[in-house]
């Protein structure tokens, strides 16, 4: 098993490293499904009710809505990055 | 009751205020409550979206300590008893009917906690707001208790009714809430692979 | 500086003794000061941080990391610095980490004190595998250092979880801490954040005994084995029909064929009872097909080409007469019940994909498990908060892509394996946690 944490260059995949990016604690997630419901366009559900984030920024448009995912979530499971910082890798 | 109480079905618009918003709180609080067991079980109300019933959830009880405010507010300001507003903070310390004004007292203290944490939910951390939150249990029956101990008028005719009404729909969410989930992550997390595996190889296809 | 123990300087054969020159022994302080002399320290954080880049040396507990990338990270980060050495091997395929802690403790303790010099610590844990005879070595291994006062920084011993992903670096973080063996999600890297907030290096006890030796030869030396670009020695786990596991030092560029006894010819003619299949990396590894293998070095290059890595250091070559998909399917099962059950994705895909191995592991078609594997493989991937599920469905699909000849075997009512012997070990008896006492 790869014990160690991942290169965050390799992580940071996607080209617009810039603007909002909606963030899932999985160990937190009980699949509640809000997110999907408030953010239709970038949050879809699985076949056991859990949310697969789209991996880019939200739109402007998006962003109230994004807002209030991140505040409604029953599991506080959710995050908004602002930073360009990809930095931030799953391990 | 005491003649005291007997007397205050005869008064101001002021009491009468305070006891029309009492009753309304308990109900709202008593929404409150199921819709917060909703939210927990995953559950949905007909028509509505997930984000609704959280949503009516946070709004309920928001509202709820407006019409609290009012209810203790009036109560304070009608000069028929002696209310004081400290006896909306600090319980059992009145004059008038100190144990059941008490348990109001108390029962608004523990609904002041929930919702403050609970506007604070991002800043305090998911586990320290859930520790708060538990309080809700305790809430709804010593509001209940305070309602029925101070009110005669709850103790007979249509509002005992209402009374009941709320406890039983209370008494529902509980048992909702204590039933058994059928979804892996509604068992203690050690467990959730086991049981899943189990359910899988005694033949329930998912 | 002490006399260098005799090795080659170009791969020649498995004959490598840099590691473990006494495998069938443990070595005391004096006689481990003996052959290597006393650690060497530099003076001051940084130096050897230096010399490591320069021998390229790469993490060997699995994920192959540069070393000196991790040693600055956690050296520049800010506030204390803490070390690990990472010898929980929850892989129940690999014995190389216990092995070389019950033959040499001194040479990963001496490898974490200069670990914790050059990234400024000042204080060191030892995570070891529950294993009680190495563990027991390895406390007194630290008493014995204690009493010499040869550590300069204190060492605590903490026993790993017997868990799978007991290893995963939070999890690592967050026993120590006091708490149970469970990956967290966290945005900083645990060479940020990690034990009681400050910056922790984790580094598995293979790496750290290479990192010791380096100081003392040299980056050179360390290159004069292996290949340029994957320098080095490594320890192996090797698993060959009819014979007990052993554990091998051999390094990167090593022909893979001759390392698990495949016969290059009778594999290519598939007769026989020549192994068809080899296992590369571990359960969250990958299968090939033997004749692709044969002709591969060891290296992660050549690996990478046919979407393997070297992960763990496990080569298991798969007996002609076993069932790869039924050695997958008990595998997979062990995974499934291994999963931290934190994050919905892998504690419902998991134990479903194990489901449906089993079923594939019968006799039938099953085309609707071959497709519903498939959906949730994609659907599991990379949604959780360790590589748990990724790695698994690795293994999976290589089972599903090499395997796929047994399978239709299996749909006409047929199987390779005219018994029921399992082959690839798995912890006995199984233990699969139940409760959160299962994860300390």
């Amino acid at each position: 098993m790869t014990m160690h944490a991942t290169n965050a260059a390799t992580d940071s995949g996607t080209a617009s490293g810039a603007g909002a990016r909606l963030r899932l604690d999985p160990t937190r997630c009980s699949g509640h499904g809000l997110c999907a419901e408030l953010l239709g366009e970038h949050v879809a559900l699985d076949e056991w009710g859990y949310p697969i984030i789209a991996d880019r920024a939200i739109p402007a448009q998006l962003l109230a809505d994004a807002r209030r995912a991140v505040t409604d979530c029953p599991a506080l499971a959710l995050r908004l990055d602002i930073a360009a910082r990809e930095g931030a890798a799953r391990l | 009751m005491s003649a005291a109480a007997s007397g205050i079905t005869s008064s101001t618009a002021l009491w009468y205020t305070s006891r029309a918003t009492g009753v309304v709180s308990l109900i709202m609080l008593t929404g409150v409550v199921v819709l917060g067991v909703a939210v927990q079980k995953h559950g949905r109300l007909p028509g509505l979206p997930r984000f609704a019933v959280v949503g009516l959830h946070r709004s309920i009880s928001l509202l709820s300590v407006a019409f609290l405010a009012i209810h203790i507010v009036t109560a304070v300001a009608d000069s028929y008893v002696n209310i004081r507003l400290t006896d909306a903070i600090i319980p059992f310390a009145a004059s008038y009917e100190p144990l059941w004004l008490g348990l109001g007292t108390v029962a608004f203290d523990l609904i002041l906690a929930l919702i403050i944490t609970s506007l604070l939910r991002a800043r305090i951390g998911h586990r320290t707001w859930r520790w708060v939150h538990w309080l809700a249990y305790l809430s709804w029956p010593v509001s209940v208790a305070h309602s029925l101990g101070s009110s005669t008028d709850m103790q007979s005719g249509w509002l005992l009714g209402l009374g009941i009404g709320c406890v039983l729909a209370a008494l529902a969410a509980l048992a909702w809430r204590v039933s058994e989930g059928r979804r892996p992550h509604d068992v203690p997390r050690a467990a959730r692979v086991s049981v899943l595996t189990e359910q899988l190889s005694g033949g329930r296809q998912q | 500086m002490a006399t260098q123990p005799s090795d080659t300087s170009v791969y020649q054969g498995s004959d490598f003794r840099r590691l473990l020159p006494y495998p069938d022994r443990s070595l005391s302080l004096e006689q481990h000061r003996a052959l290597y002399g006393p650690a060497s320290y530099r003076g001051a954080p940084q130096v050897l941080i230096d010399e490591v880049r320069a021998a390229g040396l790469t993490g060997r507990g699995g994920a192959g990391f540069p070393t000196y990338r991790k040693l600055e990270a956690v050296l520049r980060a800010a506030g204390g610095a803490v070390v690990v050495a990472n010898g929980a091997e929850g892989e129940p395929a690999s014995c190389k980490d216990r092995t070389l802690l019950y033959s040499d403790p001194h040479l990963v303790l001496d490898g974490l004190q200069l670990a914790a010099e050059a990234v400024g610590a000042r204080q060191a844990y030892a995570y070891i595998h529950p294993d009680q005879r190495v563990l027991r070595r390895v406390r007194e291994a630290v008493a014995e250092r204690v009493r010499a006062g040869v550590d300069r920084v204190p060492v605590t011993v903490v026993e790993a979880a017997p868990r799978f992903i007991a290893g995963q670096e939070t999890a690592v973080v967050h026993r120590i801490e006091g708490g149970l063996a469970l990956p967290r999600y966290a945005p900083l890297r645990v060479s940020e954040r990690g034990i009681g907030g400050a910056a922790t290096l984790v580094q598995n006890v293979e790496t750290l005994a290479h990192l010791a030796l380096i100081a003392d030869y040299g980056a050179g030396w360390f290159r004069a084995a292996g290949t340029s670009d994957e320098p080095g020695t490594l320890l192996a786990t090797v698993h060959r029909p009819n014979a007990t596991p052993r554990v091998i030092e051999t390094a990167p560029g090593a022909p893979l064929g001759e390392l698990l006894g495949l016969d290059a010819a009778t594999a290519a003619a598939g007769g026989g009872s020549a192994p068809r299949a080899v296992l590369i990396g571990g359960y969250h590894g990958t299968w090939l097909p033997a004749d692709r293998a044969t002709a591969l070095p060891l290296t992660n290059a050549a690996l990478r080409a046919e979407g393997a890595s070297l992960g763990a250091g496990v080569l298991a070559a798969l007996p002609a007469d076993c069932c790869g998909l039924r050695e997958t399917a008990r595998v997979v099962s062990y995974l499934a019940a291994e999963s931290a059950g934190q994050c919905g994705p892998c504690l419902n895909g998991l134990p479903r994909i194990a489901h449906a191995l089993r079923v594939l592991a019968g006799p039938g078609v099953h085309a609707r498990e071959r497709a519903d594997v498939s959906r949730w493989a994609g659907q599991i991937e990379r949604r959780g908060a360790c590589h748990h599920p990724d790695g698994s469905i690795r293994l999976v699909r290589s089972a599903l892509t090499v395997f796929e000849e047994e399978l239709w075997r299996h749909g006409q009512g047929m199987c390779v394996a005219s018994n029921d012997r399992a082959f690839l070990p798995l912890p006995s008896p199984m233990n699969p946690p139940r409760t959160d006492e299962d994860w300390r």
